[in-house]
C-alpha cells in the first residue's frame, strides 16, 4: 500500500481539484439561484425554482452519467470525466446552497431592510452592506456542511474514471489484489481529513448560536 | 449516630449538595413528622428547591443522611479520613419515589396522554396495576381535584390551573406518604392560583404530610404548622407560622418578609 | 440537430421497470434494518456508560464522515475476504446502506430525544419509573412524533444514495439504464428518461413529506432536523 505514494498523492490532488471547482461553482451559482428564489420577479423565480427542485431531487450519479454519456450526443465537443463530474456535483450543490442562501436571507427580520432603506440605501446596497453579511453568519454552518458533502461526493467521479482518491484505491486494489488494505486506507484517509472539519463545524455552530 | 425515632416520617441530617464547585446546601437538619405541613420560603438561589429535590433524590446529596420512616436511604461507607460516603442504587431510589410524591412548578404533564392516562401512568407502569383497577383509582383522584369531567382531555386543551391539579392527582394516585410541592403556583396566572391552593388546603385538612416551597406567604401562614426560612444553603429560621412570619427573630428573615409583604395576615 | 428516438426506451421499459423495483427493494431493506439500528445507536450514545457510548459514537461519526461510495466498495470487495463469505451485490449494498442510514438516523433520534424537555423525564422519574420506563413510556413517544419529517427526508436521501450500487453491478435503475444505453447506443434518451423517472419518484415523495410537515406544524408539533 505504501509502495505507491505517488498514486495516492495523485488521487488526493484530483480529489482536491474537483472539490475546489465544485465548491466555488456550486456556491457562486447557488448564490445566484438563491437570490432568484428570493426575488419577486417571476422571470427569476420560476427558472430558479425549477432548477432547485430538479437538481435536489435527482441523484448526483445520474446527473454525472448524463453529462458524461448523454450530453456529448448534443455537444460537438468532448466531455472529460472531470467536466462531467464537476457539472453534476456543482449543479447539485448549487441547488442545495441556493436554498440555504434563500433561507438565510429570508430569516433576517424586515427591520433590517427598513433600517437600511431609511438611511437612503438602494436595494442592492442594503443587500450588500447589511443583509448579506448578517445572513452569511447564519448560513455558515449549513454551508460548511454542504462543503463537506461536496468533498464526499468527489468519490462519485470515480464512476467515470476520474483520477481521485477512490479511483486510485480501486487501481491499487486491482493490481495488488488487496482490497481490504486499499479500501480501508482510503476510508481512513477520508475520515482523518474530514473528521476535524466536521468537529469544527459543530464548534462553529455552537459559537454562532451563542453570539446570537 | 442519631436516634431512630419511629414517629419520624423523614429525618435529614447534615445534608449538603454541591454543583461543581458551588455549594448550594451547606448542612441541613430537618425532621418531618406525620401530618406536618411545612412551608419553605427563601429567595431564588437560597437552595430551597434543591433541598426539596434532594428529598426524593431528583438530586443526589453530596453528603448527609436521609432516613425515611427510620430507614436510612442508600448504603453508607466510612472512608479512611472519617468522612461518610453514601451510594444510592436506582432500585432503591425508585422505591423511595413511590413513597414520596412531587408536584412541579412546570406541571410536567405528559402531553401525549389524556388527563386520565396521566394519572393512571404511575399506577400501571410503576406499580404494575391492571388497567381497570388503575382506571378506577385514577378517576377517584380526578374527582378529588374536581376535574372528573376533563378525564379524556389532552393537557394542551387545559388551563394552567387545571394542569397543575391533574399533576397533583397524578402524584396522589401513588398514595405517597409524603408530598413535595416545588413552587406549585409560581408558573400560574394569578386568577388560576386559587383553584390549586384550594386543592392543597383540602389535602392539608385531610392530614397529609406535605412540604411546600412557595412564594405565597399568605397561604403559607394558613396552611403550615411549621415554616422554614432558607437562606444561603442553611435553615436560617424555623418555627410556627406566627413565630416566623409575624415575629421573625432574624434580620434577614425580616428583610425577606418586608420585600414580599403584599399580604395581610 | 440531434435525432431524438425514444422507441428503444419503450421497447425495453420492462428492463427499466425491474431496475426501479430493485432500487425500491434496496431502499426498503436498508430502511428496515437502518431504523432499528439507528435507534439502538442513539440510545447507546445517550447512555451514561462510556463503554457503550464511545464505540457507538465512533461508529456513527465514521459512517457519517466517510463517503458512501468508499463504504460500498469496502463492503463489496473487502468484507467477503475478511469473513470468507460469498457476497452478492445486493447483500453488500444492503449492509452498507443499512449501517450508513443507521448512522444518520441515530443522529435524528438523538436530536429528537434530547429535544424533549427535562421536565418530562423528571416527572417520569418522580413517579418512580426507571430510566428505561421513562424512555419507553414518556420520552420516545414524544420524540418520534417530532422526528417524522426528518426521518422521511433521510429516507429520500437514502433513495438517492442507492444509485451508487450501479457501480458494483447491482441491477438498480441506474445500472439498467447504463446497460440499456450501451446496448441501444442511445445514451441521451435513456439517461434523460432515467433522470426523469428518478425525479418523478423522489419529487413526489418529497411533496408528501412537505405536506406532512405542514400538517404537523399546524397541530402544534415542533420538528427537529
Amino acid at each position: 500500500m505504501w509502495a505507491y505514494p505517488e498514486a495516492l498523492l495523485a488521487g488526493a490532488a484530483g480529489t482536491l481539484r474537483i472539490f475546489v471547482i465544485c465548491l466555488v461553482v456550486g456556491l457562486a451559482l447557488g448564490l445566484l439561484v438563491g437570490l432568484g428564489r428570493y426575488s419577486k420577479l417571476r422571470l427569476a423565480y420560476i427558472p430558479a425554482s425549477i432548477f432547485v427542485e430538479f437538481f435536489r431531487n435527482t441523484p448526483v450519479l445520474v446527473q454525472i452519467l448524463w453529462f458524461y454519456f448523454a450530453m456529448p450526443m448534443l455537444m460537438p465537443f468532448e466531455i472529460s470525466p472531470l467536466m462531467a463530474a464537476s457539472l453534476g456535483i456543482s449543479l447539485n450543490s448549487a441547488a442545495f446552497s441556493g436554498e440555504i442562501f434563500r433561507a438565510g436571507i429570508q430569516s433576517l427580520e424586515s427591520g433590517q431592510w427598513e433600517g437600511a432603506r431609511a438611511l437612503g440605501m438602494s436595494q442592492a446596497q442594503a443587500m450588500r452592506r447589511v443583509i448579506l453579511p448578517q445572513a452569511i453568519k447564519r448560513m455558515l454552518p449549513a454551508l460548511t456542511n454542504r462543503a463537506i458533502e461536496i468533498f464526499k461526493m468527489s468519490t462519485l467521479a470515480s464512476a467515470v474514471a476520474y483520477v481521485e482518491l477512490l479511483q486510485q484505491g480501486k487501481l491499487i486494489a486491482s493490481i495488488h489484489y488487496n482490497p481490504i488494505e486499499a479500501y480501508t486506507c482510503i476510508a481512513l484517509l477520508f475520515f482523518i481529513f474530514l473528521y476535524p472539519l466536521v468537529q469544527s463545524t459543530y464548534f462553529l455552530e455552537r459559537k454562532l448560536r451563542q453570539s446570537d | 449516630m442519631s436516634t431512630q425515632d419511629p414517629k419520624d416520617l423523614l429525618r435529614v441530617s447534615g445534608l449538603r449538595k454541591h454543583f461543581g464547585n458551588q455549594e448550594i446546601l451547606k448542612g441541613i437538619d430537618l425532621t418531618v413528622n406525620p401530618g406536618d405541613r411545612i412551608a419553605i420560603l427563601g429567595v431564588s438561589g437560597s437552595g430551597k428547591s434543591t433541598l426539596l429535590r434532594c428529598l426524593n433524590f431528583m438530586e443526589t446529596p453530596t453528603q448527609g443522611q436521609i432516613q425515611l420512616s427510620g430507614q436510612v436511604i442508600g448504603s453508607e461507607r466510612t472512608l479512611r479520613d472519617g468522612s461518610v460516603q453514601t451510594t444510592y442504587s436506582e432500585r432503591e431510589l425508585i422505591r423511595v419515589r413511590q413513597r414520596v410524591g412531587m408536584v412541579f412548578q412546570q406541571f410536567n404533564l405528559f402531553p401525549h396522554m389524556t388527563a386520565l392516562s396521566n394519572v393512571m401512568e404511575g399506577l400501571r407502569t410503576v406499580k404494575g396495576m391492571a388497567r381497570d383497577a388503575a382506571q378506577t383509582k385514577a378517576l377517584e383522584q380526578l374527582a378529588r381535584v374536581g376535574l372528573l369531567d376533563k378525564a379524556n382531555d389532552y393537557p394542551a386543551r387545559l388551563s394552567g390551573g387545571q394542569k397543575q391539579r391533574i399533576a397533583i392527582a397524578r402524584a396522589l394516585a401513588m398514595e405517597p406518604e409524603l408530598l413535595l410541592f416545588d413552587e406549585p403556583t409560581s408558573a400560574l396566572d394569578p386568577e388560576l392560583v386559587v383553584e390549586v391552593l384550594r386543592v392543597i388546603r383540602k389535602l392539608a385538612e385531610e392530614g397529609r404530610t406535605m412540604l411546600l416551597v412557595t412564594h405565597e406567604i399568605g397561604f403559607a401562614y394558613h396552611f403550615a404548622n411549621r415554616v422554614l426560612f432558607i437562606e444561603d444553603g442553611v435553615i436560617h429560621e424555623s418555627g410556627t407560622p406566627d413565630e416566623v412570619l409575624k415575629n421573625p427573630r432574624q434580620t434577614r428573615t425580616q428583610a425577606f418578609l418586608a420585600r414580599h409583604n403584599e399580604f395581610k395576615f | 440537430m440531434y435525432n431524438w428516438d425514444f422507441a428503444p426506451i419503450f421497447a425495453n421499459s420492462d428492463v427499466l421497470g425491474m431496475g426501479l423495483l430493485n432500487t425500491l427493494k434496496l431502499t426498503g431493506t436498508a430502511l428496515t434494518f437502518g431504523v432499528p439500528l439507528g435507534l439502538s445507536l442513539a440510545l447507546l450514545r445517550l447512555s451514561r456508560w462510556r463503554l457503550l457510548s464511545m464505540p457507538a459514537g465512533l461508529l456513527v461519526e465514521f459512517f457519517r464522515t466517510t463517503p458512501p461510495l468508499v463504504q460500498l466498495f469496502w463492503f463489496f470487495f473487502a468484507l467477503p475476504i475478511l469473513v470468507q463469505v460469498e457476497m452478492t451485490p445486493f447483500v453488500a449494498a444492503a449492509i452498507t446502506f443499512s449501517i450508513q442510514s443507521a448512522a444518520f438516523f441515530a443522529e435524528v433520534f438523538r436530536a429528537g430525544i434530547v429535544s424533549i424537555e427535562r421536565g418530562q423525564s423528571e416527572a417520569a422519574l418522580a413517579l418512580g419509573m426507571s430510566g428505561q420506563q421513562a424512555m419507553r413510556r414518556v420520552i420516545l413517544p414524544q420524540a418520534v412524533k417530532r422526528m417524522i419529517p426528518a426521518f422521511m427526508e433521510r429516507s429520500i436521501e437514502l433513495m438517492k444514495t442507492t444509485t451508487l450500487v450501479a457501480t458494483v453491478s447491482y441491477a438498480d435503475l441506474l445500472f439498467q439504464a447504463n446497460e440499456l444505453a450501451q446496448k441501444t447506443f442511445r445514451p441521451l434518451e435513456v439517461f434523460t428518461v432515467t433522470a426523469l423517472i428518478y425525479f418523478t419518484v423522489i419529487y413526489a415523495a418529497s411533496l408528501i413529506v412537505h405536506r406532512l410537515e405542514r400538517r404537523l406544524a399546524v397541530s402544534g408539533e415542533t420538528t427537529v432536523h
